[in-house]
């Protein structure tokens, strides 16, 4: 590695110091669902080194635990990391436009919130390998904290085990809260989602519809309005 | 009875999927303003649907998990660090459920 393509790398590695401890915390929380779902910690593991999600992870155990199609997981996974192929998009522009395929392919492994979030705050062109240093602190992060949610969860009391169980959710609020509270669009938007949901989750919907088909539905249906009714959600 | 593992090796080529293409397909970012605006909004429908009504039954004592999902939102207004909602959403479930 020559010292510009290592210096790149190195400082990947110390920007993923803060992100891999915030992982750490997440995936824990993931790894008491994991748990609650009956996933022993290799799968638990395997799954967080090979998907790098929480809700796509967290969406997955439902259809998993109640033997749910390879099809109707397979698009829930779909719906639900749709955010993904924006940050994907925008990050084209990021990168060197000469990056070589192999390069794209390997960057393209680990897009998350976070590591956008860092990449579209460094000087362009990014160097893939500052990518790669943010990969190699920030994934074993994500799947450790995953594997020890799931031994924790077998070794703590089951009072402290049901509180922890709701860890993951207060988390996805505080994904969603903050900017609900600026933006009144996005407000309404939850709002109405999380009566939808409801509605959904209520005999006899219930028996009908999946909770992971549920996901599917209200996202797809209710982002599609919202992008008819706001178009250029953006708020830059 | 599915196999967990087919299972995570069907996530994980999905999930690859939507993130590598536009990588490698897309040069220029997506032109449409509606697909744009879809994908924008997307997260934020996801998220609520998945936590609500989830949250409130997660823990099994749906009382507590009102009081959880209370906090929670109370919490996130205030300020809106990650581990410091869920610490604060995750005590109050514990203690609300001796109680309640």
């Amino acid at each position: 590695m020559d010292r510009g393509r290592r210096y790149a790398f190195t400082r990947g590695m110390s920007s993923g110091i803060p992100i891999s401890a915030g992982y750490f915390a997440v995936s824990f929380s993931l790894g008491i669902l994991m748990r609650n779902s009956g996933l022993d910690p290799l799968e638990g593991l395997v799954m967080s080194l090979l998907n790098n999600t929480s809700a796509g992870e967290a969406a997955a155990l439902g259809i998993i635990a109640s033997g749910g199609s390879y099809a109707e997981l397979a698009l829930n996974q779909l719906v639900i990391n749709l955010r993904y192929f924006l940050m994907s998009a925008a990050l084209t522009v990021h990168f060197a436009k000469d990056l070589p395929l192999h390069s794209r392919l390997l960057v393209g492994f680990d897009v998350t919130d976070e590591i956008f979030a860092t990449l579209v705050a460094q000087e362009r062109p990014v160097s893939e390998y500052f990518a790669y240093g943010l990969f190699v602190v920030t994934i074993p992060g994500w799947a450790a904290g995953t594997t020890l949610g799931i031994i924790f969860g077998d070794i703590l009391p089951a009072s402290v085990v049901s509180a922890l169980s709701v860890a993951l959710y207060a988390m996805f609020l505080a994904v969603v809260i903050p900017p609900a509270v600026r933006d009144k669009r996005i407000l309404v938007l939850v709002l109405v989602s999380m009566l939808s949901s409801l509605v959904f989750s209520l005999e006899p919907l219930s028996s009908h519809i999946s909770e992971g088909m549920r996901i599917i539905i209200l996202t797809l249906a209710l982002s599609a309005i919202a992008a008819l009714v706001w178009p250029e959600g953006e708020e830059e | 009875m599915r196999n967990t593992y087919v299972c995570i090796l069907v996530m994980a080529l999905v999930t690859y999927l939507v993130r590598v293409i536009p990588l490698v397909f897309f040069h220029g970012g997506i032109k449409s303003r509606f697909i744009r605006s879809f994908l924008h909004y997307v997260p934020y429908v996801t998220l609520s649907v998945m936590t609500f009504p989830a949250i409130i039954t997660a823990s099994g004592n749906p009382l507590s998990g009102l009081v959880g999902l209370a906090v929670a939102v109370a919490v996130s207004v205030w300020k809106g660090s990650l581990p410091l909602v869920a610490a604060f959403c995750c005590l109050s479930v514990y203690i609300s459920s001796l109680v309640l």
